[in-house]
């Protein structure tokens, strides 16, 4: 099982376990195994992202010598070095996306950057596969480790002020979903009927930290049918 | 009963403690600014199950109360007042069914709540009523809002009249609400000692000024801009409410109850606990100064805070249930 390089006591109530210092989708598989392990400590929330773990905590529950941090941090590691296999295959899930057009109104930018056609990225954009490194930005947003290299481009340099629900959209290296009209500074190249973040929902957020996503091709027809459905 | 919002303030919404345990969704705690403020306001009109109220920014609103109600202010000094009546804070009132309560300045202070027996009763998302504006779950009073209020019994030591009536005790909101400028104690962070030493000193010794873009995301700080020795290449990762930010401007932002789940700015300090409800209440243009601390210190003011605002609210729950 693999060991956070680092301990750090953020907050009276925080404590960040580290395990690398960059965005690699092995590194970040090694962090979610760790979270679903972590997972098990009684009244602790625990936090992933790319390289690391948040763990929040009442330092009440945590009493004992040398402080909460360290009384924590034992448990955790002694978490982390239980024999056996704590973690559950990764869902996998697939998300249909209408590429292009009014849905995806920078396929033709990202394509010229790239030096391919809108097909092409398209293409390449829904044949990888992907894992969700973690949600942030907004709620249920998720950031997908995976993208084919060659589709790696800049974000835009003036944001949109509105990008709408379910935009699909690139940045630097990374892709990801907005789950509802926002501002974001990301290339847009599709959008998804599915909806990404239901508060109303038993679970709220359509996709978890660890999940394998794979993207599939729609057309319009496609989509608007989708997006009629009720859910 | 309800309670139609007639004008809106500058910036009023429901809070109670707020969303945690959901950050692994992108969900943030959200909640009361200055969450003592609040547990107290709660604790005068005897909710105990940490209802909803009604947090104000710098300028309240006006507030039509369809029946009676058992309310209370605390918080901000906050001018506030039922037809010619001054309604006093830190105390608990009654208002008659009809009355239109009127909130207005602060005189001191950036946040004052609104409690009222019963608490707010709009349906909890995600097990907590507080508006997230920065998430967009909820949003901020409008005028015409029709604002449900929970049932509860008759309050012994106030019971209904036709006119205002004002209980007269209520706890010292000193310790609370404290606005002497002392500095704000602040944990080294994470790249701290990435800053070059000019910076170091700049952050503990010198002062900032709340800027005006501040809201209940994060408290930005003007002032000498603070640069690192050498540019970092960092990875997004969790913060917290408290967590003191360095963005490329220079300009250190501290995150506030909307923080986001993630960020990837330097983390260069972290707020005590303790002080963070005194810098949400300092107003746009006050210094703000920094004081090192570390963890031990941190969580002896925690334990000692978390005791006595313990006892207060058992001593407010005690005085209101014998109606002495």
């Amino acid at each position: 099982m693999e060991s956070p390089t680092r301990f750090e006591a953020l907050a009276e109530d925080a404590l960040l376990l580290r395990f690398g210092d960059r965005i690699d989708i092995e590194l970040n598989a090694r962090v979610q195994a760790a979270a679903a392990r972590l997972r098990r400590l009684p009244r602790v929330e625990c936090v992933p992202a790319y390289a690391s773990v948040l763990l929040r905590f009442d330092p009440r529950d945590w009493p004992g010598d040398g402080g909460p941090h360290r009384q924590l941090q034992a448990a955790a590691g002694a978490a982390l070095a239980e024999a056996g296999d704590a973690v559950a295959a990764a869902r996998e899930l697939v998300i249909p996306v209408c590429y292009g057009g009014e849905y995806g109104p920078d396929l033709a930018e990202v394509a010229a950057c790239c030096g391919l056609d809108e097909a092409a990225v398209s293409a390449l954009h829904a044949a990888a596969d992907y894992r969700v490194a973690m949600l942030g930005f907004a709620p249920g947003f998720p950031y997908l480790l995976g993208l084919d290299p060659r589709l790696v481009v800049p974000r835009r340099s003036d944001p949109r002020q509105r990008v709408s629900a379910g935009s699909v959209a690139i940045g630097g290296s990374q892709t990801g979903i907005y789950p509802e009209a926002l501002p974001g500074g990301w290339q847009v190249i599709g959008r998804t009927p599915l909806r990404l973040f239901d508060l109303a929902a038993e679970t709220p957020a359509l996709l978890a930290a660890g999940d394998r996503v794979r993207f599939r091709a729609i057309d319009a027809d496609a989509f608007r049918q989708l997006a009629a459905r009720p859910g | 009963m309800s309670v139609t919002v007639i004008r809106p303030g500058l910036l009023s919404s429901l809070q109670d403690a707020g969303r945690p345990g959901h950050a692994a969704l992108g969900v943030g705690r959200a909640g009361a600014m200055d969450l003592p403020a609040w547990q107290l306001a709660n604790a005068l009109v005897g909710n105990r199950r940490g209802e909803a109220a009604l947090e104000c920014t710098l300028a309240g609103p006006g507030l039509r109360f369809g029946q009676a109600a058992v309310i209370a202010l605390t918080g901000a000094a906050i001018a506030a007042r039922v037809g010619s009546q001054a309604i006093p804070p830190w105390t608990t009132c009654l208002l008659p069914a009809g009355s239109v309560l009127q909130l207005g300045g602060m005189s001191r202070g950036c946040r004052s709540y609104l409690a009222v027996r019963g608490g707010f009763d709009v349906p909890p998302l995600l097990g907590s009523r507080s508006s997230d504006l920065h998430a967009r779950i909820g949003r901020a009073l409008q005028a015409g809002d029709v604002l449900p209020v929970g049932a509860a019994a008759p309050l012994r030591a106030l019971p209904a009249r036709q006119n205002v009536r004002v209980l007269g005790w209520g706890p010292d909101p000193q310790p609370w609400f404290d606005f002497a400028r002392r500095p704000l104690a602040l944990l080294h962070g994470s790249h701290w000692a990435a800053l070059d030493s000019a910076s170091q000193r700049q952050l503990y010794g010198g002062h900032f000024t709340l800027s005006k873009d501040s809201n209940r995301t994060a408290s930005r700080l003007d002032g000498h801009a603070l640069h690192l020795a050498e540019p970092l290449e960092l990875v997004s990762e969790a913060v917290l409410p408290g967590t003191l930010q360095l963005p490329p401007s220079g300009q250190p932002i501290v995150l506030q109850a909307e923080a986001p789940v993630t960020g990837g700015y330097p983390r260069i300090g972290q707020l005590a606990a303790v002080d963070l409800p005194r810098l949400a209440q300092l107003r746009p243009g006050d210094t703000v100064c920094f004081r090192e601390t570390g963890m031990d210190e941190a969580l002896a003011r925690l334990a000692a805070h978390r005791q006595r605002l313990t006892r207060m609210l058992d001593a407010i729950a005690q005085r209101l249930e014998t109606g002495a």
